[in-house]
């Protein structure tokens, strides 16, 4: 009996603590009064380029761009459905235009920035020669797992669908093909091992993390369809002055410079 | 593969595949956590809240970490992982196997504790009659502990059937959505919203929340009766 009781004040103090130490400390809120924040939805493929895009802009500008990646699909799914986003970076084209067609998106700042590369990837410690065996590599026994975007939201993961079908490939390793949520998850299924091979974007298997992580065929431009990457501003953007901003500072030489070191194509050249 | 999304139909593979991953569970669970349940309810070791904490962790860990240890521990990268792919001949990842594993990990604390908290309930002058009259242990056990226990028993099977067929974090990461091998109900759901299929969707998130009450309802109605009908009190 005096056991419980301990046990129940115990507990009752606890949640007081914590009770506490919430009122305590600020509660999360949007973003601050002062400094407004962009928040941009990025393709996954964008996950290194854009960050890094980012930072430099914040240090030059004070305005802090906050990301969140995922499929193109995916994200143009939350846009749709009023996701706070200013800007929306796509790994194509249509999603981009899907959402100026819906009104979710500012037709008049519709902009090509990228157009993305796809390529086949294996681990470095792979006995796998991607380098000169290419898409045929896939038909070794040892490739047991196969990992791609998923072609339902992943425009990476209808490239490799495509590329797969041009070598005449994708009868035969259908059944191996796993499907990651985006091309990052994709990507993380080979980088830890359990697939033995996998389509990621370029920029994936060459950003400065992956050095030394994994070895890389680039499909050649005509096996798919092109991955040009569209960005736009949304409709129901709160800062749609410093989403424009930011979308000029994107149309700058230094970030062409960096969107070509992490692997993309720039569409003028 | 585009093509069949644009026919909108039930995936009913998704539907056997997850209805089989939820009954496998719930069997191994009740037979994998009753020897548990039996250690921590009458177990005199004065640490075992520890192994209990163990037990519930799964109920505070998110499904992400849970889903990230099975991926990266369990993979050829670790040696855990190549041990289980020299017994196996392939990694835990994308297969049914992976997902029951994943799974009796991620529900063991919606079987062990409902069983644990039964098996406390019996009254232990029963149990100490029982041996008094020369019964083994394992004896007592099966004919007083055990079918004094059947309600709890059916609740802790009934809640871990339900926790796995709900299951999606694990899956999301360690499945590979890989139709008929991985990809349940809960992530063909998701699949849909994510390519904005909204009425396949809602047909097949009505379907499940309709299947669980069914099953759900089927198993509460017969422990109400096991309640009514058993020897407690």
């Amino acid at each position: 009996m005096r056991r419980t009781t301990l046990a129940v004040k115990f507990i009752f103090s606890t949640f007081l603590a914590v009770c506490v130490f919430l009122s305590a400390t600020p509660a999360p809120t949007q973003e601050t009064k002062s400094a407004p924040a962009l928040v941009v939805a990025a393709a996954a493929d964008l996950s290194a380029a854009l960050q890094e895009i980012a930072d430099r802009y914040e240090k030059k500008t004070g305005v802090p761009v906050k990301l969140s990646f995922g499929a193109s699909g995916a994200l143009t799914q939350q846009i749709q459905n009023g996701a706070p986003f200013d800007l929306f970076f796509s790994a194509d084209m249509d999603y981009p235009r899907q959402l100026i067609a819906a009104g979710d998106a500012d037709g008049a700042s519709l902009y090509q920035y990228a157009v993305g590369k796809l390529v086949l990837w294996v681990p470095a410690d792979s006995p796998l020669d991607v380098e000169h065996g290419r898409m045929n590599v896939l038909l070794d026994p040892s490739v047991k797992k196969i990992a791609i975007g998923n072609p339902q939201h992943a425009p990476y993961g209808r490239a490799a669908v495509a590329a797969l079908k041009h070598a005449g490939l994708y009868d035969q390793v259908a059944d191996r093909l796993v499907l990651g949520e985006n091309i990052a998850q994709a990507a993380q299924f080979v980088e830890s091992g359990n697939a033995q091979a996998g389509f990621v974007a370029l920029a994936h298997a060459a950003a400065p993390a992956m050095k030394g992580k994994g070895k890389y065929w680039e499909v050649p431009a005509d096996f798919y369809p092109p991955l040009a990457q569209g960005v736009a501003v949304l409709s129901h953007s709160q800062h749609k002055k410093e989403a424009a901003e930011f979308l000029e500072y994107f149309k700058t030489n230094e970030v062409a410079e960096l969107l070509r070191k992490y692997g993309f194509t720039l569409p003028q050249q | 593969m585009i093509a069949a999304k644009m026919i909108m139909a039930i995936d009913w593979q998704a539907f056997r595949l997850t209805l089989q991953l939820a009954v496998t569970v719930s069997a191994i669970l009740l037979l994998l956590g009753l020897p548990i349940a039996h250690w921590i309810a009458f177990s005199p070791w004065p640490w075992k809240f520890l192994v209990e904490a163990v037990v519930a962790l799964p109920i505070v860990l998110p499904p992400t970490v849970l889903g990230f240890y099975l991926l990266v521990a369990l993979g050829p990268r670790s040696p855990l992982g190549r041990w289980w792919i020299a017994l196996t001949g392939h990694t835990l990842a994308f297969t049914f196997g992976g997902l029951v594993i994943g799974s009796i990990l991620y529900s063991l604390p919606f079987a062990v504790q409902p069983f644990a908290a039964s098996f406390s309930a019996v009254d232990r002058k029963l149990i100490a009659a029982s041996a008094t009259l020369g019964a083994s242990p394992l004896r007592s056990f099966f004919s007083i502990t055990l079918p004094l226990s059947i309600p709890g028993l059916i609740t802790g099977a009934a809640l871990s059937f339900a926790h796995t067929m709900g299951e999606f974090g694990v899956v999301l990461m360690v499945g590979g959505n890989i139709p008929g091998v991985t990809r349940t109900v809960s992530i063909d759901i998701f699949d849909r919203v994510q390519a904005s299929d909204y009425a396949t969707a809602n047909e097949t998130a009505l379907l499940l929340l309709a299947l669980s009450f069914a099953v759900l309802a089927l198993v509460y109605g017969l422990n109400r009766k096991a309640w009514v009908i058993g020897p407690v009190k």
